[in-house]
Parts: structure tokens; sequence; C-alpha cells
């Protein structure tokens, strides 16, 4: 009971935490950072519901966050429906491209899995690219109003906005990783065969994950062209989203829930200040770097370092 | 259990992959509570019957009935539910699980509607006290040594609460002491009510273990009997010396 008091608990802070630094800052600079850390933590906690738990790699992700985008513009085109509505339908759209991705795991694991969740990233840019009623290769602009009710700015609402988002796919992936289901999970990702035989559900959990992660990229991806005010498919699509969407969760640890929290806070933040006070060029360049070092030398992350770390000195103690 | 008593009754199951017919009509039944064994060389479509009555194939023609009812369509995890449990020939542990948690899974999920569900940690760790891991429950499954997975496999296919266990080949490769160990476990749980299928290469354990043996060899059932009758039976002598 104490634990689950004290995540709530720590929702609740995060959320005042948010609230207080859009009453006290004036600097919108720290909203726009902020608003992207937020984006690639919910990216994160997504792939990981999959890649981490369920051990299904998706390369992919960018797909189905210009997706989320995508929906948004197009249904932004068609009448202009309130944010939060624009959300919820580019969740429920992606999510149901999740679940077609689900049961291609029917067919395939492992590798050629990632390679087909690849395979449909690049198909979906190239019927973006092609549709003109959302703008095409030209891409399209977003007019973002000037005053927003209840915020300073508008880039501020878009901060609470994403915040409230990222606590509540937290949320969701905590419940998933320490529910009954998160064993089941993990049992696919050691041995599907096995799990099925020791009578888990193996193909409902995997729709059930793959569900999970397509609606959570598509929230992320949803808000996204109000964010930039312009969006094309090489922003929508870009190779960097999909990267840090595997590249947080791995140098925080995937094993766990908030693993793809740690991060995604850590690379997020790190990406942040290089691109503000090196160049934004090197910031790729770090991802890159830190990305090829976790998966190299510490293989389950930050938290495995630490898992590892307590275990020396307990023994150690002995 | 069916009209006629039986527990699990295979009726002329016919498994074909591609043109190669892998079983061909075969006929078998298992007794509640019967210590039951199935041998035959290499090849001889054991491991794809066992596969066939636990769900991870479908056979083409023929019915699986368990406990009086059809299962031959359902998919693995169903009949897992039902009580049929199996461990695997190569064990397949849940390698990022330590031995308890491997424990728990089948116990969550083909064990799930059958037990208290407060009562599950107990329930895995008397277990684990059967095969003798019960100091060891916090231990990674990823580093236990073979005869200790062959444990755990056993374990782990217990904890599902079966009525049937399929044990495949849990024995092979395990040396003269290993082997009394493992039979002395497949002792103990049958004597707890779990029926027992038996496929074994091993011919000194399944002669002490098994009541009654069936013999496959080309895909045919070739003899039926107590395990004297299939040691002078020249049909199986022949199927594994040759002519």
């Amino acid at each position: 009971m104490m634990k689950i008091s004290g995540f709530w608990i720590g929702i609740v802070l995060m959320l005042a935490a948010g609230f207080v630094l859009a009453g006290v800052a004036d600097n919108q600079f720290l909203f726009f950072a902020g608003y992207v850390i937020l984006q690639g933590l919910i990216m994160a906690v997504a792939w990981n519901v999959l890649g981490g738990f369920t051990g299904y790699v998706n390369f992919g992700s960018a797909g189905f966050f210009a997706i989320g985008a995508y929906t948004a513009i197009a249904l932004h085109q068609f009448a202009e429906l309130p944010l939060l509505v624009l959300i919820v339908i580019a969740g429920i759209v992606c999510g149901l491209i999740g679940l077609g991705t689900g049961y291609l795991t029917l067919r395939l694991r492992g590798v050629y899995f990632a390679i087909a969740t690849l395979a449909m990233a690049i198909v979906f840019e190239s019927l973006i690219t092609n549709w003109d009623y959302v703008g095409g290769s030209a891409g399209a602009y977003v007019i973002t109003p000037a005053e927003v009710p209840f915020f300073d700015s508008f880039i501020e609402m878009m901060f609470i906005l994403m915040l409230v988002l990222s606590l509540i796919c937290v949320a969701v992936s905590r419940y998933l990783s320490m529910s009954r289901m998160g064993r089941g999970l993990a049992s696919i990702r050691d041995d599907e065969t096995a799990a099925e035989c020791m009578g888990v559900p193996t193909l409902r959990l995997k729709l059930i994950s793959t569900t999970v992660m397509g609606v959570m990229m598509g929230v992320a991806g949803a808000p996204f062209p109000f964010f930039v005010t312009y969006i094309n498919p090489l922003s929508a699509f870009d190779l960097l989203i999909a990267v840090n969407a595997i590249a947080m969760p791995m140098i925080g640890g995937t094993a766990v829930w908030f693993g793809p929290v740690i991060g995604a806070l850590l690379l997020g933040t790190i990406q942040q200040i290089v691109t503000v006070t090196i160049s934004s060029e090197l910031n790729i360049l770090i991802v890159g770097v830190v990305l090829i070092a976790f998966v190299a030398l510490a293989p389950r992350g930050i938290v495995g370092l630490f898992q590892d770390f307590a275990r020396k000195r307990r023994e150690g103690g002995k | 259990m069916d009209a006629n008593g039986r527990l699990l009754d295979v009726r002329g199951l016919t498994k074909r992959f591609g043109g190669f017919v892998a079983l061909n009509n075969v006929s078998m039944h298992l007794n509640p509570r019967e210590r039951l064994g199935l041998i035959g060389p290499n090849g001889s479509g054991k491991t794809t019957m066992i596969n066939c009555i636990s769900g991870a194939l479908f056979n083409e023609e023929g019915s699986v009935v368990f406990r009086g009812e059809e299962i031959t369509g359902l998919p693995a995890f169903k009949r897992a539910e039902l009580g049929i449990s199996r461990s695997f020939q190569i064990p397949r542990p849940f390698r990022t699980m330590s031995i308890l948690e491997n424990m728990l899974v089948p116990m969550e999920y083909a064990a799930w509607g059958r037990v208290d569900h407060a009562t599950h940690e107990d329930r895995a760790m008397e277990i684990l006290a059967l095969v003798g891991f019960q100091d060891r429950a916090q231990e990674n499954s990823g580093n236990l040594t073979q005869v200790d997975l062959r444990k755990l496999e056993l374990a782990r296919a217990l904890a599902a609460q079966p009525d049937v266990l399929v044990s495949d080949e849990s024995m092979a490769g395990l040396s003269s002491s290993e082997i009394d160990e493992v039979l002395e476990i497949l002792f103990k749980l049958n004597e707890r009510g779990v029926a027992v299928i038996m496929i074994e290469h091993i011919m000194r354990a399944v002669m002490r273990y098994c009541e009654r043996i069936y013999v496959l060899d080309a895909g045919q059932l070739i003899a039926e009997g107590t395990p004297e009758e299939i040691q002078g039976n020249p049909d199986v002598e022949r199927a594994y010396l040759g002519e």
C-alpha cells in the first residue's frame, strides 16, 4: 500500500511542480524545452511497453508519431475541433494501427518484426507525402491562438498538456508492468512458446501491448503540429524521433516502468542543453554515442547499473 | 473424465508436415493418476504427439478429448487452463525471472481460475520444496545448471496445477544419480494425483516408472502394454534394433 500511495503522491507533486513553473517562469524557452523532453518521454514509455516489457522491438516509432500528428492535421483541416478531441482521435487511429501491428507478431518475431515496423513507417511516410489534403510534401501550417484561457501563453498550455499526458502514460505503463499482465508480458519476452504452454494468452497480451504502444505514440504526435505550427513529412517522420524512442529506454533500463522515464529525462535534458549551448547537430551525435555506449557496456541501462551496484554491496557486506 | 473413465483420449490422430506423415491414425488414452510411457526411436512422432496434445501443433484428423471434452481446436494456453501441462525437452525457463517468479507465471495464468490467488506463493514454495529449491526461490533462473533447469521445468509445469503432466525427455543427458533425482520428483508428483505421460529414451527410467507403455515407430502405434510385455515384444525389438 505504501508504494502505491508513494507513486500517486509523486504524480501529484510532478503536476503541481508543472503548474508552479507555469505560474512563476517568464522564460518561454523553458516550456518549449520541457515540451520536447516530455514528448520524448511519452514516446520512450510507449516504445518500452512493447520493446521492454514484451520484447518486440519497434523501429517504426516515428511512423506512429507522424500518423498521430497527421490525424490531427487532417481533422483540423476538416473541422476545427478542440485539441483534446484531436488527441483522442489520433490515439484511437494509432491504437488501431498498433493492433494491426500486433497481428504481425503471429508470423514475425525478433529481427523480422523490427524490419516490418521500419518498412511500415516508410510506407506511411510515402502515403502522407502524396496526400495533398494534409499538405503533401510541402507540409501544412497551423495557426495557433494568440491567447488561451487560464494560461499566460499557448506554449505554456501545451507544456501543461504534455505534462498531464506524460503522467497518464507513465501511470498506465506502471500499471501494465506491475499487474498480473506485466508478468505475462515478461514471460512472452523471455520465451513465448513456454509462456503459451503455461496458460498465458500470448496473442491477446501482444495485441494489448501493441495497441497501448500505438495509442501512446499517437497521443504524443497529435499536439506536435500545433507545437511547431508547421509540419511536413520530413519533420514528422524524423529518424531522430524513432532513435530517441529506442535510446531513452535503453539508457534508462527497459525491464522496469521507470527505466524509460529516467532515460527520457536524462537524455532529453542533455539534448536540450547541448542544442542551446553548442549546436543542434551535436545533439544528434550525442544520442548515437550514448546509445552505443550503453548497448555495449550497460545493456540493462542505468537501472541495471544501480541494481548491480546494490547487489555487489549486499554481497560484499555479507 | 469421459464415460470410459479416461482422463485423456486421443482418437485416430493424424498429423502431416507437408507430404510427410508424422503420425498416422494413432489412438491412445490416459487414465486418471496413471503413469504412462511413450517410447519409440528418434523421429517416431513422440514429440509431435505431445505437441498435438498440448496444443503447440494442431492435428489434421482425429480428435483429442480431455475429461470428456473435445479440445482438438483449442490453443495451447486454453489447454493449460484446463489442466494439461508440459515440460520441454530443452528447458525453456523465463530467464530474466527468479525461480519463484517462474513459478508464478503458470499460477497466475493456467491455474488462475482454479486456485485461491492469496495462496499462490505458498503453493509455489511447496512445489519448490518438492524439487529441493526451497532455499533458492530468489535465485535467477538464467544461471541454473542443466539438472536444476530440468527440475525447474517440472516444478513450473506442476505449478499450473495440472491433471496431466507431459514430461518430454526430462532426463536426457543427465547422469545416473541425477536421473534418480528427477524420477523421485516424478514419483512424488504422481502421488499428488497428477497423471504423467513420460517421453523418454532412458529405458531404465521408463521401465521403472511407467505402469503402461505405448510404442511409436515411424508415426504408427506398434505396441501397447505393461513394461514387461513391452520388453518381451518382438515388434518393439525390431523397431529399436532393426531386423
